[in-house]
């Protein structure tokens, strides 16, 4: 083993100057873009210093925004980011799942190219044509549809029924979920789709063989062939949701408050930082804070990766 | 064509250019005054030769970029105080009045009919007035049924002048919003919700039943919203008009404030609508380019002769000539 490693290393330095360029553009890139994603944290950290310093741990525990009183508190805004995430994710992977299943098992084999390409285009619509919709036509039918209908009837059961609770104005959490379920759907049913289909047919015949029904293929077959994938599809979206700015700016009403009803407005980190950006003083604490909210955000983004690899890797060992 | 007049030629065609040549300049900075100084320089790049380019990124980013001397010229809603002035080396000046309305999204209430008080306007903000049916705003409006809706309160959610104007108005008549709100280009709404832009905040009340916002006049004129009437200073109740933004600009006391930094909000005066603010340009006093400065203060010299009437075509109100005057002693100081 090691005679063959050396015999080949030797092979490699006698290739010549083009192999020597392409390994040194492989590796600069690699490292690059390791660099970039310290240089970003490390700045944002930077940025966010002053803030970090001057509210300590309260930065993290206080529901205060105030830029006026330069109180600053990432409590709503992280609790915005991670509620309207996860209820997109709710909404969004059963519907990309049936996608995803109906184009790979049931759809005739006709219209498979055509709604798999109608999927890949929702993906491609810009976030704002998103917000705009979501602002303007979806939001206000919610509100007169679907948001007192959910008041009367899950809002009636004792115990979570302040989270039905009704509130003036359209534009809600829940209505920023929603947007967000729309726009990552199409993300976590493609690569659903693409990786159905990687699933060998003959494993799949052999369990329709012995007498499995679709669901059971689906579940017992499909599924475990295919899992890191469909998990690494939903993470991606997730990854989306997070960060989606331009689209919830329009719909989740920008409040700085946390509020029981997801019928309430709310803000996420991404669209607070998008916001005052523009209007906060070079060197203010403000312009701190909202690049502490970035730097936050970054961590979470990173908590969400590092708990997909670690589910992953236990899947994988089990 | 012998070489003496190709040469003549030649001399005429790169002089030419050069003689008749428009000086571009850069400005950034307010939304509020921005469909103005693009009339304006529309208008004036035919006599004055000055080309304008101009970037509506906030006030807030205005200010930034003339103290990184990014831009020839900044432009601020709210006053750049004395100290940052100086600092900065930058002479400021007003260019012209704009008013904000309070509008509202009511069935059966047409414009101008609903009267509101500061209190009550800060009230609904702060969340202590939450029905339209509130006997604090009936007592106000006898005559008027109120459907009874919940109130909807909408707000700018991106940092704004617009933002300033209005809490520094509602923080002029209710102490209590001084204290627990403040002032500031973004605060800290204990109810609402927020909207980006002007645009974005007549959106937001058009299409909510029961909504209330305020917004630049000019955006209340343009996308038909409906104005409410505002209780002045001395106690009565004004519509929106350019009448009553001109009686406010001309009460204010110009002469008092340094570098022109008036507070024209709530001035005494029985005409004077409540809800006005002066507009600011900054420039720099020590310009690294002469010319571009020379530029500008060209293209504000001739708005001050000629521009006062695309100014109310768009609902702003011009300075008063008084203080066009001081204006012009302070670019004199700038040669």
């Amino acid at each position: 083993m090691q005679q063959f490693d050396s015999v080949a290393r030797t092979k490699r330095h006698d290739r010549g100057v083009g192999d020597r360029i392409f390994k040194a553009v492989a590796y600069g890139s690699g490292i690059f873009v390791l660099a970039l994603l310290g240089a970003i944290i490390v700045l944002l950290f930077i940025g966010g210093l002053p803030e970090f310093r001057s509210a300590g741990i309260s930065f993290l525990t206080s529901t205060s925004w105030n830029p006026v009183t330069e109180k600053f508190g990432a409590v709503v805004a992280v609790y915005g980011t991670v509620v309207c995430a996860v209820l997109a994710l709710i909404l969004a992977v059963p519907l990309a799942f049936g996608i995803a299943y109906f184009l790979t098992e049931l759809a005739p084999s006709w219209s498979r190219r055509e709604i798999g390409t109608a999927v890949e285009l929702l993906a491609a619509v810009p976030s704002i044509i998103y917000g705009m919709w979501g602002y303007f036509e979806l939001a206000p039918w919610l509100n007169r549809t679907i948001e007192p209908w959910l008041g009367h009837t899950l809002g009636e059961i004792p115990g979570i029924a302040p989270l039905f609770k009704p509130v003036a104005g359209n534009a809600s959490i829940f209505t920023a979920a929603i947007v967000l379920a729309v726009m990552i759907t199409p993300f976590i049913a493609a690569t659903m789709r693409d990786v159905f289909l990687t699933v060998p047919p003959m494993f799949k015949e052999s369990a329709f063989g012995v007498g499995c029904t679709n669901w059971e293929v689906m579940r017992r077959i499909v599924l475990p062939y295919t899992r890191a994938s469909v998990v690494g599809g939903i993470m991606l979206g997730l990854g989306r949701a997070l960060g989606e700015t331009m689209a919830v700016t329009f719909v989740i009403g920008n409040s700085n408050r946390i509020s029981s009803s997801i019928f309430a407005p709310g803000n996420t980190i991404a669209s607070l930082v998008a916001l005052e950006f523009p209007e906060a003083d070079q060197g203010s604490l403000h312009l701190s804070a909202l690049l502490a909210l970035g730097f936050i955000l970054f961590v979470i983004s990173f908590i969400v990766l590092a708990i997909s690899r670690l589910l992953l890797n236990q899947q994988a060992r089990a | 064509m012998t070489p003496k007049t190709v040469t003549l030629a030649l001399a005429l065609w790169a002089g030419l250019p050069a003689a008749g040549m428009a000086q571009s300049i850069t400005g950034a900075g307010s939304t509020l005054a921005a469909p103005l100084y693009q009339k304006w320089a529309e208008a004036a790049a035919a006599p004055t030769g000055v080309t304008l380019n101009y970037q509506a990124v906030g006030s807030g980013a205005g200010q930034k970029l003339i103290f990184q001397r990014t831009v020839d010229f900044g432009a601020s809603d709210g006053p750049v105080p004395a100290a940052k002035l100086a600092q900065n080396a930058l002479l400021q000046f007003p260019t012209v009045i704009g008013a904000e309305d309070v509008v509202v999204n009511l069935p059966g209430v047409k414009a101008d009919q609903l009267r509101l008080t500061g209190k009550l306007v800060s009230a609904i903000y702060m969340g202590k007035i939450t029905n339209w049916q509130d006997k604090a705003i009936a007592a106000v409006n006898p005559g008027l049924t109120l459907p009874d809706l919940a109130i909807a309160p909408v707000y700018r959610a991106d940092g704004s002048g617009t933002t300033f104007v209005f809490t520094s108005y509602l923080s002029k008549v209710d102490p209590e919003f001084k204290s627990s709100v403040g002032a500031g280009n973004a605060v800290s709404w204990p109810a609402g919700t927020g909207s980006k832009g002007n645009a974005g905040v007549a959106g937001a009340v058009k299409s909510t039943t029961g909504a209330l916002g305020y917004v630049e006049s000019a955006y209340a004129t343009l996308n038909h919203l409906t104005t409410t009437q505002l209780q002045s200073h001395d106690g009565a109740f004004l519509k929106p008009s350019l009448e009553t933004f001109a009686a406010a600009a001309a009460s204010a006391d110009w002469g008092a404030a340094p570098h022109f930094a008036v507070d024209i909000n709530d001035q005494p005066g029985a005409n004077s609508w409540p809800i006005v603010t002066t507009t600011f340009v900054l420039l720099p006093t020590n310009p690294a380019n002469p010319t571009h400065s020379a530029a500008v203060i060209k293209l504000f010299g001739w708005a001050f002769d000629n521009g006062d009437a695309i100014a109310r075509g768009l609902q702003y109100i011009p300075l008063p000539d008084k203080v066009k005057s001081q204006v012009r002693a302070a670019w004199k100081t700038l040669k």
